[in-house]
């Protein structure tokens, strides 16, 4: 027998009858968010790997915080290289209307090596010819929209005076404007003089850009790294934006673990839509077996119709994926680089393998005791009824999800750790739900008929309650997260900052500048704020012991150890800092050699009282033991150091100055007065900052957001199976109390009360753990006090009680309309 | 066809209860033999055995010289299929097929290639010819039966089983039934052996035995 054809015609049989809709659609919804989410990490990988020398702009790049030695020059013209020279660093540029800060990159005429720079007019986008010429500069569009320029605009940057002639829209070596927090400038590294902003202690990056014969490359690379000074680093094509790379990995890690919630509710779905379908299949197969089909044969039969459905499923899932990783791309898009390429097949066949996977994984435990039917079972249903439920049949589907949630966190602790908080939370919902019924169960004498039957049905099935309770719980938990809680936290941690709180940073201060720059507060009726001093150091040994960046396995302590510390000196301890640990220096102790350092820092870098510190600055090294540790307030938006010294240890090296002061609202015009008369400082405006920081925190939680209403379509669909699981059973219940005279409006409201309250449960659940999560988030992660938020409840248990009940409904008021004998003929 | 000795207990409580005591049987080749008895005498107990669907505690069955005990429960399966048809009281098609569909199952199980052929004259005969895309859900009960006939008989089977084959059908509907069911019997020589209460089905038979106290008696 054709039993691949047979399957087929059984299966869309089945599809009409609406036998599997409920399964089909929580495979397609689950399917469709894993794949938006790989197919939009595909394009970002992509993007990342195949055009990586783009990315660079070049074969190879010397990065530097110093100027590079012109060996490095000499010898890469020596051996036929490609060059360009580029300087960037944090800058205020002042237009007729108004200030900003942005980052200026000064570049030759060579630049860029690979790729070219894009810009954008009335006429849309175009390659650029060349770079700006001298005298002029390109900016970006959101420069020249905060700056409100007018076309043929003249800026000032720095002493010098130049003119907007283009609006910069790519430029192959940047990130995105996702990772630059200020926006562009570019100009003719020619012009850069004229500015007099390249001055000691100015934060600029040096950048050698080289292009080549691949041999070459290689050759000068192995050349040049034997030769690299302190702050000095090679960046190849392959570790190409290594922070863009790592953003976009861990985010699509976990945009992906997201994702895999929505297939694990679809497990649910399967689980109760293929015990249906096993109930409804037995005579069935009994009949196959009688009239002479082998075990093997009816197996197969139905494995055949889930292979077609699984199949049928993944691909419109992935479908659906495709579509909505568009969304995700456009949510996103400011992390792109530069446009990204057409996504690969490769999340198709992930999709596909995720939904077989799962769907075979879950639905084969009941396709086995489909086969193990006996024949006997037509003729004595009182004899051989297939063996009881065994929840190790679904071993293999638990451990299939478990492997796709471990291959997805791509590694072992990130895997286990989502795994046991996943069951941790599953487990706890459910002991919840559980509870929650059991304290429902006495309310039912005291209630109308309606109100009794409805609670009696969720306290009966307490099993399949608690179960959908959870699959609810859990999607809607995720969205109050991502919504109200996250609403919440920004706005508590908003209100722990006064309302004078420094909103403007002000650095590269020059110590001649100090008095003028009293002045000028003064002069316009503004307290003088306090101005520290700021000394840039490398920490080059602990103990003695020469330390580097590669000492240390964690990020952040590798970071800390790569770049330049800035140490500050202090005679007393500020208000807002707290002792821990030791003891602040007293005035006129003989040892100067002493260090303040932040225990957070401390931490990192295992760093303890007495622990000797050797510092490098500016050419010169000097030494100091740790005698305390502080407790800073980091998000009081006060100038605040990691290391401090007292000022006879530090006072004698070249120092910057850095302030922090609030400027009221209507009183920007003073910055364009500061810029101008002291044109090498660099103010931050902190609002602005944070808006920046919050759009793309908003960006990229709208992202999280979005794949989390697949989770909570696929929690429905879970829904949906279940009411489909129970349909039989409600259809004779309402045909018996029809029979017994109960009024559609009766029935009506003993079911919809048996909904509302699993939503109504749900949403308690929900509310609770996302309540919980909040408190654990607010005052352990972000050490913020905890506000109850009364909306979370409200919220949660109206979206709760009225979806499901709505859902509910619909998947059930046909069992109403039937005339009771009809369905008592069609179910015995 | 031979049951030698052939008993069923099933266990009660702490106890067994015995359905069928060491019971023999006889059935020679194109004869129709009713088999009578009271509800719960073990009547279709006995059908499930001689057609292999379920395991004797002690005895056996043979069909055409075949121990169907010796056979594995595949092997039985394909003993089925070749050999014997049946009807069912309440018919048991399956509601996803068509009724040409479900004609053509057995057919189709046993790999013959003449399925769809050989189904449509099935039909054709049992007066279904302008119902072969309907499905089961769509047929009156007496519609269903018949497809459940015609399904029995396509394969052209050596044996034909019928369990209150008019169980489910009024007494008009359930007269035809049986007028449809004697004819193919006869017209295809089949060994016919069917389980019933209705006394007027049974007189139509060649040989009535009645069930009672877990043995077989000729009435």
């Amino acid at each position: 027998m054709n039993l691949v054809r047979l399957s087929w015609r059984m299966l869309l049989r089945e599809w009409r009858a609406g036998e599997l809709f409920a399964l089909t659609l929580a495979l397609v919804v689950a399917v469709g968010g894993v794949t938006a989410v790989s197919f939009f990490t595909d394009r970002v990988s992509q993007a990342l790997g195949g055009e990586a020398s783009q990315l660079l702009g070049a074969d190879l790049v010397l990065v530097s915080d110093h100027e590079i030695a012109p060996i490095f020059r000499q010898e890469a013209r020596r051996r036929g290289l490609k060059l360009a020279r580029t300087l960037t660093f944090p800058s205020m540029i002042i237009s007729a209307n108004d200030n900003r800060l942005a980052e200026v990159k000064a570049v030759e005429s060579t630049y860029p090596l690979r790729g070219t720079l894009r810009l954008e007019s009335a006429q849309g986008e175009s390659p650029a010819p060349g770079i700006p010429a001298p005298g002029t500069v390109w900016l970006d569009e959101r420069l020249r929209e905060q700056l409100r320029l007018a076309p043929g605009g003249r800026v000032e940057l720095g002493a010098a005076q130049l003119a907007v002639v283009g609006t910069l829209s790519f430029e192959p070596d940047s990130g995105g404007s996702m990772f630059s927090i200020a926006p562009r400038l570019m100009m003719n590294l020619a012009d850069l003089p004229a500015t007099r902003l390249v001055q000691p202690g100015s934060r600029i990056t040096y950048r050698l850009m080289l292009a080549g014969e691949a041999n070459a490359i290689a050759a000068y690379r192995a050349w040049a790294a034997s030769r690299l000074n302190r702050g000095e680093r090679l960046e190849g094509v392959s570790d190409a934006r290594p922070e863009i790379r790592a953003a976009l990995e861990r985010g699509g890690k976990f945009l992906g673990l997201a994702a895999l919630t929505s297939l694990i509710l679809a497990a649910v779905a399967i689980v109760l839509s293929a015990r249906r379908f096993l109930e409804r299949h037995l005579d069935g197969c009994a009949v196959m077996r009688c009239v002479g089909a082998t075990q093997a044969q009816v197996f197969r039969l139905y494995l055949y119709q889930f292979l077609w459905l699984g199949l049928a499923a993944s691909l419109a899932g992935c479908l659906l994926g495709f579509g909505a990783q568009w969304v995700l791309a456009r949510q996103l898009e400011h992390l792109a680089v530069g446009g990204l390429p057409a996504p690969s097949l490769l999340p198709v066949v992930q999709g596909v393998l995720a939904g077989m996977a799962t769907l075979l994984g879950f639905a084969l435990p009941f396709l086995q005791r489909l086969q193990r039917v006996p024949a006997i079972w037509v003729l004595r249903r009182e004899m051989g009824l297939p063996q009881r439920f065994n929840l190790l049949g679904f071993g293999l589907g638990v451990a299939l999800l478990a492997g796709l949630l471990l291959w997805q966190a791509g590694e072992i602790r990130l895997g286990l750790t989502v795994l046991a908080g996943l069951l941790g939370v599953a487990l706890l919902a459910l002991l919840l739900a559980y509870g929650l019924i059991w304290l429902l169960a006495p309310w039912r004498s005291g209630m109308a008929s309606a109100w009794r039957y409805g609670l009696a049905n969720v306290v009966r099935r307490r099993h399949a309650s608690a179960g959908q309770v959870v699959a609810l719980g859990f999607g809607l938990t995720a969205l109050l997260l991502l919504t109200l809680v996250r609403g919440d936290l920004l706005h508590g941690w908003q209100s722990t900052l006064p309302q004078d709180a420094p909103n403007r940073f002000v650095i590269n201060i020059q110590s001649q500048q100090l008095p003028a720059l009293r002045a000028f507060f003064s002069g316009r009726g503004m307290a003088g704020p306090e101005i520290f001093p700021m000394v840039r150091g490398r920490l080059v040994a602990i103990n003695g012991r020469p330390t580097t960046a590669a000492d240390y396995p964690d990020e952040r302590a590798k970071r800390l150890m790569e770049r330049e510390f800035n140490l500050s000196w202090a005679a007393r301890m500020r208000d807002d800092n707290r002792l821990v640990a030791g003891h602040w220096w007293r005035a006129g102790e003989g040892d100067a050699a002493q260090l303040s350092v932040e225990e957070g820092l401390a931490r990192t870098l295992g760093l303890k009282l007495g622990d000797e510190l050797s510092y490098q600055v500016a050419g010169q090294g000097f030494a100091a033991r740790i005698t305390s540790l502080r407790k800073v307030e980091w998000d009081s938006f006060r100038v605040n150091f990691f290391v401090i010294a007292p000022p006879a240890l530090l006072a004698r090296y070249p120092a910057s100055y850095i302030t922090a002061f609030y400027l009221p609202p209507g009183r920007e015009a003073l910055l364009n007065d500061m810029v101008r008369e002291f044109p090498n400082l660099t103010v931050i405006d902190v609002a602005a900052l944070m808006g920046h920081v919050r759009a793309m925190m908003d960006r990229v939680a709208a992202a999280v957001e979005f794949v989390f209403l697949f989770t909570l379509a696929a929690g429905l669909m879970a829904l949906y199976a279940a009411i489909a699981a129970t349909r039989e059973e409600r259809m004779y219940e309402a045909a018996v109390m029809r029979t017994l005279g109960a009024s559609r409006r009766q029935l009506a409201l003993s079911q919809l009360t048996e909904f509302a309250l699993i939503g109504l449960l749900a949403g308690g659940v929900a509310a609770l753990s996302a309540m919980g999560m909040g408190y654990v988030l607010a005052t352990r992660v972000f050490h913020l006090p905890y506000h109850f938020n009364p909306w979370l409840w409200v919220v949660a248990l109206a979206a709760g009680g009225l979806g499901v009940t709505l859902a509910g409904w619909l998947g059930t008021r046909g069992v109403l309309r039937q005339p009771p004998l009809l369905t008592l003929r069609q179910l015995t | 066809m031979q049951a030698a000795r052939l008993s069923k207990q099933v266990p009660v409580g702490s106890g067994y209860l015995t359905i069928l005591r060491e019971l023999d049987l006889e059935i020679a080749a194109g004869e129709s033999v009713a088999i009578l008895g009271a509800s719960g005498s073990g009547k279709s107990t006995l059908l499930g055995l001689l057609a292999g669907l379920d395991l004797p505690s002690g005895g056996a069955v043979r069909i055409a010289g075949e121990d169907i005990f010796a056979l594995d429960e595949d092997g039985r399966a394909a003993l089925r299929g070749r050999l014997i048809g049946f009807v069912f009281q309440s018919f048991q098609l399956l509601p996803a097929l068509t009724a040409l569909e479900n004609v053509m199952l057995p057919l189709e199980l046993a790999g013959s290639r003449a399925a769809r052929q050989q189904s449509l004259a099935v039909l054709e005969r049992v007066g279904l010819g302008d119902r072969l895309h309907t499905y089961p859900k769509h047929l009156s009960g007496g519609e269903q039966q018949r497809v459940a006939i015609a399904r029995a008989f396509a394969p052209q089977p050596k044996l034909l089983l019928a369990d209150e084959p008019t169980g489910n059908l009024d007494s008009a509907t359930g007269a035809r039934i049986i007028d449809l069911l004697f004819e193919l019997n006869r017209e295809q020589g089949t060994t016919l052996v069917l389980v019933t209460h209705d006394a007027e089905l049974a007189a139509r038979c060649g040989r009535r035995l009645r069930l009672a106290d877990g043995r077989l008696e000729a009435e």
